[in-house]
């Protein structure tokens, strides 16, 4: 189990995304589940909505707050992770095992944008 | 710069590994093991809150219970001597400027318990209400400190600690009582809706009574996320939420608390007037038929027309649902009616229902 990390680029509003192809599954970091604490629901998109870049697609909530989520790139949903319904709480536990939706990528080169594993970690220690 | 107030059990918060974060102005606990946690342990054994940073006005002289009679919405002259009279603040035109717990500690001395985010606002209020009432003011907030011990266990872990009966306790009372030697006032209340105490102290000693309810009898320290989320089950308001100062008593449901038959009262004569047009807006019960969470500041429609927002909502710990308290146009509020609530992009489909979400377990 377990993602090949170098496999996975993130934004800087704490999602990860892996790109395979014209695909990419997205889903957020673990930095985010810390700081989030037990996710109690996930509000998850529609197949077929067609986000923008950094447009908001959902949300992930603990029983204090909801946090929106940002796609890293421009896409439209195709596939979202209906595990999360019962056991949004996945989130916590494995984070980068269970992607939260699938899309169709619309402009590739808007990945370019994004941090790499080592350059997210740095990102992460200054926002502490 | 503002510098953040401490309570005085700051450092065992810290020590107990609590989440720390800002609230009206003091570094309080939201959590220590875990919000759900928390709100079971009150709900099924008992928790034990850090409410130091609640404000203590006293009141004293000759004049005192006349004064903080026309001072509050609620009774104070005349009433039972133990009772806690639980009253508001208002302004000339009704608005609530706090919620408050008044204690008639004596003849002449009065001590009155406000929110934490009030306390400056409702003293300076105060002071300029003071007119020829022949009263002392004195805010001793910095002096006093307080803990609330909540939940079905309490009066059983309270006897065991204090040695002391709770049997003709009733709640809504409070006693001045010796407890190990030192001298606290204990009032049978709470911010949950289970029974509980809340007890008062100089700072030392209510440390001490912290130290001991936690360490020796393991009563679960808490946070105030799970004290927002006991007091929203039970539908008890919380200033800056249900209430405001553009929000009047009779709108937050809490009419049980103004007594218009008193003599005179500051904001008795826009009150009157409230009750006597009837009202605008009512502080209603939400619950989402669609699966979401309903949170504070969301617009409520109703026939594609905004009708009010949510004032605190929650996906309800104990009863396992999403839920809301809202205030809204009166003319809409009808229970079991149709309304949406605007969540991000969507528009989610949802019910009025009574704000009674959770039975309360008071000892009476």
């Amino acid at each position: 189990m377990g993602k090949n990390m170098q496999n996975l680029k993130f934004s800087k509003t704490h999602e990860w995304i892996e790109v395979d192809g014209d695909y990419a599954l997205i889903g957020i970091s673990d930095y985010a589940q810390h700081h989030l604490g037990e996710v109690v629901f996930v509000d998850l998109p529609n197949i077929g909505d067609v986000f923008q870049k950094d447009e908001e697609f959902g949300a992930v909530e603990s029983v204090k707050a909801a946090s929106d989520l940002m796609l890293p790139v421009a896409g439209e949903i195709i596939e979202i992770n209906e595990k999360l319904n019962d056991e949004p709480n996945l989130l916590n536990s494995s984070c980068y095992d269970n992607y939260i939706v699938k899309i169709k990528i619309i402009d590739i080169n808007e990945i370019k944008d994004l941090m790499n594993d080592g350059e997210y970690e740095q990102y992460c220690k200054k926002e502490k | 710069m503002i510098l953040l107030e401490k309570t005085v059990l700051y450092d065992i918060h810290q020590s107990l590994n609590a989440k720390i974060a800002e609230y009206a102005g003091f570094l309080m606990p939201i959590e220590y093991a875990g919000i759900v946690i928390e709100h079971n342990a009150v709900r099924n054994d008992a928790g034990i809150f850090d409410v130091s940073h609640m404000g203590e006005i006293k009141i004293t002289g000759l004049e005192a219970e006349k004064f903080v009679d026309y001072l509050v919405t609620n009774k104070v002259l005349g009433a039972e001597k133990n009772r806690v009279i639980y009253a508001m603040l208002v302004q000339e035109d009704g608005g609530i400027i706090d919620d408050l717990f008044v204690y008639k500690l004596a003849e002449d001395e009065i001590l009155l318990v406000v929110n934490a985010a009030n306390i400056e606002k409702d003293y300076k209020w105060i002071i300029e209400h003071k007119d020829n009432y022949k009263v002392n003011i004195k805010n001793v907030s910095d002096v006093w400190g307080e803990v609330a011990l909540q939940g079905p266990k309490s009066s059983m872990i309270f006897e065991e600690y204090t040695k002391l009966s709770t049997n003709d306790f009733k709640f809504m009372t409070y006693k001045k009582m010796l407890i190990n030697g030192t001298d606290f006032i204990v009032s049978r209340s709470g911010y949950t809706g289970e029974d509980g105490f809340e007890i008062y102290g100089k700072n030392a000693d209510i440390k001490r009574i912290f130290e001991d309810l936690v360490y020796k009898y393991n009563v679960v320290p808490c946070g105030l996320g799970s004290r927002d989320t006991l007091r929203f089950e039970a539908s008890l308001p919380l200033y800056g939420h249900e209430m405001s100062t553009t929000i009047n008593p009779f709108e937050a449901g809490m009419g049980f608390a103004v007594k218009l038959d008193k003599e005179d009262f500051i904001g008795k004569k826009a009150l009157l007037k409230v009750k006597e047009e009837g009202l605008k807006r009512k502080l209603i019960g939400i619950e989402l038929i669609e699966k979401n969470i309903p949170r504070a500041g969301y617009l409520l429609y109703k026939d594609d027309v905004c009708i009010g927002e949510v004032t605190t909502g929650y996906l309800s710990i104990s009863l396992d649902k999403p839920i809301a308290l809202g205030l809204i146009r009166a003319d809409c509020a009808n229970i079991d009616s149709e309304i949406y609530v605007a969540i991000r992009k969507k528009m989610v489909k949802a019910k009025i229902i009574s704000r009674q979400f959770y039975q309360k377990n008071y000892k009476r």
